[in-house]
């Protein structure tokens, strides 16, 4: 075990996936000598050379597109976005190629392509820096897509999207990149919960909270808030959003039988409509109160001053939570 | 000035020879590159110091073979756009006029190159030894995909227009970096040049001077956009400005052709980079099946072209050098004939799909979501056999 912040982390998996495999190479914009805008490449060209941690000329489109071409070729692309909000130059590439390029040859082209995305807000960028696009490709059959939410996680699961031959996504909470906790980093993969696996990180018996990447900690603060007030509320980490881990879901809201779901992502058509619809379908006898949904609003991301009064916060998750119990001066009766 | 420019730039001036005016060209004012043309519509070979240094070896035999291709791969279509004009096929994305284009650029081709094409190049794929039955699968709608990419070194038809440029450049990215002295070729259309996947990938391409070769078939028409829609000058004249050198050949004229695919593929084994060459040349028939030219192009148009065709010409030629004989001609059609009936027989032989074949291969593993919906629906379909009898 060692002690390692969030972005040490990842870097740490991805020297490991690098060393583990000549095939893995990463590129990106800026990756190389500045080892990216937020330095998780930092180092990796240095040891591995030019060959294997290529900067780019700055197209997204092409960066995808030349993976598909290097994954033809026997090789495994990590692609780094700068920004969430850059990713859209990339999504016919992502959408139209990489997701299904094994369905189209009946399996015989393999995408083992890993696509980092640093993502969400919390960190007072201008516009185009701080969104959640999780969900246009949650909604794109062949991609995988995953967030994590902490330090161990980050490791071990880059190098699982890494070992991967299906592409995958990886969310990355920017705002996080600074927490630091413990990483074992001798785990053998085959024994580490596998990237699908959601994880209950609080146990609890009143509310089922879920959440995934940077909302987990807010979760977990809330979770806490909660049980000075004596409500007790079991937070899980959903760490793959594609496809959701549905089982450890259904037991707990069957236990609990109330459902929060929060992410910073806009409300409408996010992820948090499909757990609560599929939840619903599942466990709809169980249930005591309709999903509530904690999410940013469908609004474009608002500007820095504006995006505290966005982002799902402690308040709000409590809120959210208190709407599920019908306790009083919460917002519960307040529909659509 | 970047030396390596510099030597992109000697490139093009070293290729490019005088040799014809091209009276196809878009925009007037500016100095047309020339096209090379070896064999013209008449059927003359003339002489070019350059290119015919990369034909020595295009005896009568394989001038006959060149023929026998383009015959066959006439034949090839003809007999698929019957099968779509007989409801056996979906769609057909006819490659008439193209034939020197395809052929004399795939011959070209070692068996460790790698194609990425569009739709259209199904003469290149006959060249690269497809099955001739997969060469229809998609097309009947039966699979997305014809055949092993990986067993002839040929991806499938890619639709989304120009995106296979980008996955040339990174397969050629591969070869470079395995140190291997193969090549990627990618070719696309005269319409896919206003694509960003097509320019990104001559950045690209540049940017890391890969072994790739961006092969145009300008074919004039995009749909029922001429091609002075995407391009005010003429396409070739475009590479340079991205730092690679350009070739304009008449795409018509398989001998032109394959010599400047020959240069292209040298330049690539031996660390040149990239090239870019135009193949001017027509789409004699609609874009596919679906589509009615009638509606957007002019019928003379179709005519000057056809003056042009590319298997004529070397009708011609081949008949003044006394090679054009019965026997060869018999042969031939012949080739194409037990073609033709092996691939039809082949359509229309496909098996149906079965139902539950719609949940392959989505990924590589399981996936919970997908397990789900599949054992859902292999129960319903249970629940209907139960209805009908227990079938």
């Amino acid at each position: 075990m060692s002690s390692m912040t969030f972005s040490r982390a990842i870097n740490a998996g991805l020297r490991k996936a690098m060393e583990d495999d000549p095939k893995v190479l990463l590129m990106g914009e800026d990756i190389g000598k500045l080892g990216g805008v937020f330095r998780i490449t930092d180092g990796l060209q240095k040891d591995f050379g030019p060959q294997r941690v290529l900067d780019t000329p700055l197209a997204e489109a092409a960066i995808l597109g030349t993976a598909v071409g290097l994954a033809y070729r026997g090789y495994r692309p990590v692609c780094e976005i700068q920004f969430d909000g850059f990713i859209y130059p990339a999504f016919d590439q992502i959408v139209a190629q990489v997701a299904k390029l094994h369905y189209r040859t009946q399996g015989k082209v393999k995408m083992p392509i890993t696509i980092r995305v640093p993502f969400g807000g919390g960190i007072g960028s201008p516009e185009h820096h701080s969104e959640s696009p999780e969900a246009y490709f949650t909604h794109t059959s062949g991609l995988r897509v995953i967030s994590v939410s902490n330090p161990q996680d980050a490791y071990t699961m880059i190098r699982q999207a890494v070992a991967c031959d299906d592409p995958v996504l990886y969310f990355e909470p920017k705002r996080r990149y600074h927490t630091k906790g413990e990483v074992d980093e001798t785990q053998e993969l085959r024994d580490a919960l596998p990237m699908e696996s959601a994880r209950v990180v609080v146990a609890g018996t009143d509310v089922t909270l879920v959440a995934y990447g940077p909302l987990v900690q807010t979760a977990r603060d809330a979770a806490v808030a909660a049980a000075d007030e004596g409500i007790s509320v079991e937070v899980i980490d959903l760490r793959s959003l594609a496809p959701i881990d549905f089982a450890p879901l259904e037991a707990s809201v069957r236990r609990t039988g109330r459902l929060v779901i929060t992410h910073e992502a806009a409300q409408s058509g996010g992820l948090g409509a499909e757990l609560a619809a599929s939840l619903t379908e599942r466990c709809f006898s169980y249930l005591e109160t309709a999903p509530v949904r904690v999410t940013g609003f469908d609004v474009p991301y608002p500007p820095s001053k504006l995006e505290k009064y966005h982002l799902p916060d402690l308040d709000r998750i409590l809120d959210g939570v208190d709407r599920a119990l019908g306790r009083p001066n919460s917002l519960s009766g307040l529909e659509g | 000035m970047d030396q390596k420019f510099e030597a992109g730039r000697d490139n093009v001036q070293r290729l490019r020879g005088t040799m014809v005016k091209d009276e196809t060209a878009p925009t007037p004012g500016f100095q047309q590159p020339e096209m090379i043309q070896l064999i013209t519509p008449d059927g003359t070979r003339v002489g070019h110091p350059e290119f015919d240094r990369w034909l020595q070896d295009i005896d009568d035999e394989r001038l006959c073979a060149l023929y026998e291709d383009m015959v066959v791969i006439r034949r090839i279509d003809t007999e698929a756009t019957h099968l779509q004009r007989q409801g056996e096929l979906a769609l057909w994305p006819p490659l008439l006029g193209q034939e020197a284009s395809q052929i004399g650029s795939a011959r070209a081709l070692r068996t460790d190159d790698f194609v990425f094409s569009s739709y259209r190049e199904n003469g290149v794929a006959y060249c690269r030894g497809v099955d001739l039955t997969d060469l229809l699968r998609v097309w009947r709608g039966n699979v997305s995909s014809g055949w092993d990419p990986f067993s002839i070194n040929m991806a499938t038809p890619q639709i989304i227009i120009g995106a296979q440029t980008l996955h040339a450049t990174g397969y050629a990215l591969g070869i470079q970096n395995d140190g291997a002295d193969s090549a990627a070729i990618t070719y696309f259309g005269d319409g896919a040049v206003s694509q960003g996947d097509v320019n990104e990938a001559l950045v690209f391409a540049a940017s890391f001077q890969v072994p790739v070769i961006f092969f145009c078939q300008n074919n004039h028409w995009a749909i029922s956009e001429p091609v002075g829609l995407q391009s005010h000058i003429p396409i070739a004249d475009r590479a340079p400005g991205f730092g690679i050198p350009s070739l304009r050949v008449d795409g018509n004229d398989v001998l032109a052709v394959l010599a400047a695919t020959r240069i292209a593929l040298d330049r690539a084994r031996t660390g040149g980079g990239p090239t870019f060459i135009e193949a001017v040349t027509y789409r004699m028939g609609p874009h596919t099946t679906a589509d009615d030219p009638t509606r957007y192009r002019d019928a003379n148009e179709l005519e000057d072209w056809a003056a042009k065709d590319p298997i004529s010409r070397v009708e011609a030629l081949l008949t003044k050098d006394g090679l054009l004989t019965p026997k060869l001609q018999d042969a031939v059609a012949a080739k194409a004939d037990a073609v033709a009936k092996e691939m039809r027989a082949g359509c229309i032989g496909l098996p149906e799909p079965a139902p539950l074949d719609v949940f392959d291969n989505v990924y590589s593993t399981h996936n919970s979501w997908l397990d789900r919906q599949r054992d859902h629906y292999s129960r319903y379909l249970a629940t209907l056999a139960g209805a009908e009898g227990g079938n």
